[in-house]
């Protein structure tokens, strides 16, 4: 059969066979870590514990889940995560927004320098402000809140610089038909400019509740125990207590704390990508 | 003394059309008075943003230098003044020469790792492959999961024993090493795992990339009979420049910071300091060893290096883009 293609085909045809083998790969060297965890996560602790290791759980059980619910008040951990990553995204999104539209619309002096200042917010990362925030949070009695946590986060430097661009981005026309119409800021930006920068702000909403989600470090610091610690925190004193000596509930808390934000993804990653990628490929 | 040079170069244009960013004494002359209304709604707008960021970076920022020359337990209310020593000890201890090794591996591996791989994972799910679509999903959800979820998740994975990896590595013939007794298999293992968990990203931004070029692709290709690796020495890879310095500096950003992913699978070890990175140094020596002060000159060293890789940075993007 190979005989009767051209060169040229014949070439294509490698082409492809190599492009599904790299694809193979790449679904094995991905998939393999996710499938392993929840393997183990779905595992009765002994076939855990074997050499060598099975690679089906059988039989099949929800033991390690329940143990999880039960034993370390992961629902406590849960609920923590989405008042956290709520809360913090409705702020940043508002500040954002409202911290965008001065900077693209309003005419204020020093706006220059404020833009400055916002951007240049990205380039000091957490770790070099924990420890001063730390002893600011302590002396003010907000370690174990939700207050602790939440407003040294709340800041939004990416988020307002991402909304600033898009923003500039609009036609003008559209935005001087509406100071004709004497409309008033607030009414501009509800009616006329929001409506028309729905992508770029589900993108922002997106990259926040990811990353708030995700928060490990500073929650880590000020939460001590399940009354305000988020998820992956909980991880960790799950890990803690049962690591290495019984994997399947730790598993199984990591599935669960993983399962959430990849189903918000599956569902919106086009929009995410989008915010993601704006500003990068231009140059 | 510039700017009275200028003024008495282009003193008309100077009054009529001030470049922008131009000194406050040519405001008045702009004929833009700024509307009182304006002016007050914009700063209702920015006043709580500007506030947050103010407290809770820019001010830290600061006083993570003031505390930098102190010895302080973080549990005490007060913190005693003692100049450079903290420094010094930095700059002298054994110690900080493997943490700044590490720091080095860990980020130039992470760095190199996932720009090599995204880059070459865009290039294959560019061309038109059956499924491509859900495999492109596939490489992008790990970058949205939890760090610590992935670390606490890869150290079972690399359990020696029980793990993923040793049976794979055992199938093939091979004993697998000990990762977590060996602190160079150690480092190995944390930025594999954090390769893993970030290549998304790289991915994304490049496949976006070769997307925004296709049309000039397919023309150049059309034109050129070059080999494919020519073609893509000539062709593409000078029009991913934009997208390779913007990963080069977020990247490099990112990767600096990485905490989660080395607490939850080797806690800074094996050996003490087999896999702690500055960042780490900053979190063990304040919160562990409750050392604040000796923390925060680690972390003000790490800002100074960051502050002077970035620019170093920009100014090659800068030059880079006017050749």
């Amino acid at each position: 059969m190979t005989a009767t293609l051209a060169p040229h085909e014949r070439s294509g045809a490698l082409r492809a066979a190599g492009g599904y083998l790299g694809m193979l790969i790449v679904i094995l060297v991905v998939a393999l870590p996710l499938y392993w965890i929840l393997a183990a996560a779905l595992k009765e602790r002994p076939d855990i514990y074997t050499v060598p290791v099975t690679w089906l759980p059988d039989p099949v059980t929800a033991e390690n889940f329940s143990t999880v619910r039960t034993g370390v008040d992961f629902l406590d951990y849960l609920r923590n995560s989405i008042i956290i990553t709520v809360m913090l995204t409705a702020v940043q999104v508002v500040l954002g927004v409202l911290s965008a539209y001065a900077l693209a619309f309003l005419r204020f002096p020093g706006r220059g320098v404020v833009l400055m200042f916002i951007i240049a917010a990205l380039m000091v990362p957490s770790q070099i402000t924990m420890i001063s925030n730390y002893a600011l949070v302590s002396s003010l009695g907000w370690r174990n809140s939700f207050t602790g946590i939440i407003v040294p986060l709340a800041g939004v430097a990416f988020g307002t610089f991402l909304m600033r661009n898009h923003f500039l981005s609009l036609p003008s026309e559209v935005l001087e038909a509406a100071e004709m119409d004497a409309a008033g800021p607030i009414r501009t930006l509800v009616r006329v400019v929001l409506p028309m920068s729905w992508p770029t702000l589900i993108a922002f909403t997106l990259i926040t509740v990811v990353n708030e989600w995700n928060q490990y470090l500073w929650p880590l610091l000020i939460a001590d125990d399940s009354s305000v610690a988020p998820l992956p925190v909980g991880l960790t004193q799950l890990q803690d207590a049962e690591g290495l000596t019984n994997w399947g509930p730790v598993m199984a808390g990591t599935v669960l704390t993983m399962v959430p934000i990849l189903v918000v993804f599956l569902l919106l990653q086009r929009h995410m990508i989008k915010g993601l990628t704006a500003g990068a490929v231009k140059g | 003394m510039t700017a009275d040079a200028r003024t008495e170069d282009r003193p008309v244009a100077a009054l009529t059309a001030p470049p922008p960013g131009s000194g406050a004494r040519v405001v008045t002359t702009r004929g833009q008075r700024y509307r009182r209304r304006e002016v007050l709604l914009a700063l209702a707008f920015l006043f709580p943003n500007l506030v947050l960021l103010g407290v809770f970076t820019y001010r830290p920022l600061l006083d993570n230098f003031r505390l930098s020359f102190t010895s302080w337990n973080i549990a005490s209310p007060t913190a005693q003044y003692i100049g450079f020593d903290n420094y010094v000890e930095w700059f002298t201890s054994s110690s900080s020469q493997t943490v700044l090794w590490n720091t080095v591996v860990f980020t130039g591996a992470a760095v190199v790792g996932s720009m090599v791989l995204g880059l070459a994972l865009a290039l294959l799910l560019d061309q038109k492959l059956v499924g491509r679509n859900a495999v492109r999903s596939l490489v992008f959800a790990p970058f949205v999961l939890a760090g610590a979820a992935v670390g606490v998740a890869f150290q079972f994975v690399f359990d020696p024993t029980f793990g993923l990896v040793q049976d794979v590595l055992g199938r093939l013939g091979i004993d697998a090493p000990s990762f977590y007794q060996d602190p160079r298999w150690a480092l190995f293992m944390v930025t594999t795992t954090y390769v893993w968990k970030n290549l998304g990203y790289t991915f994304v931004i490049y496949l976006a990339a070769l997307q925004g070029r296709r049309a000039e692709l397919d023309e150049a290709a059309e034109i050129d009979a070059a080999s494919t690796w020519t073609k893509f020495r000539r062709v593409t890879w000078p029009q991913l420049r934009p997208a390779t310095f913007f990963l080069l500096i977020t990247v490099l950003l990112n990767s600096f910071q990485v905490f989660d992913v080395i607490h939850t699978m080797t806690r800074g070890g094996p050996l003490g300091d087999g896999t702690t990175t500055m960042v780490y140094q900053i979190y063990q020596e304040t919160f562990v060893n409750l050392r604040a002060g000796y923390g925060a000159t680690v972390a003000s060293i790490m800002f100074v290096a960051l502050l002077l890789i970035t620019l170093a940075q920009v100014f090659l993007m800068e030059r880079g883009r006017q050749k």
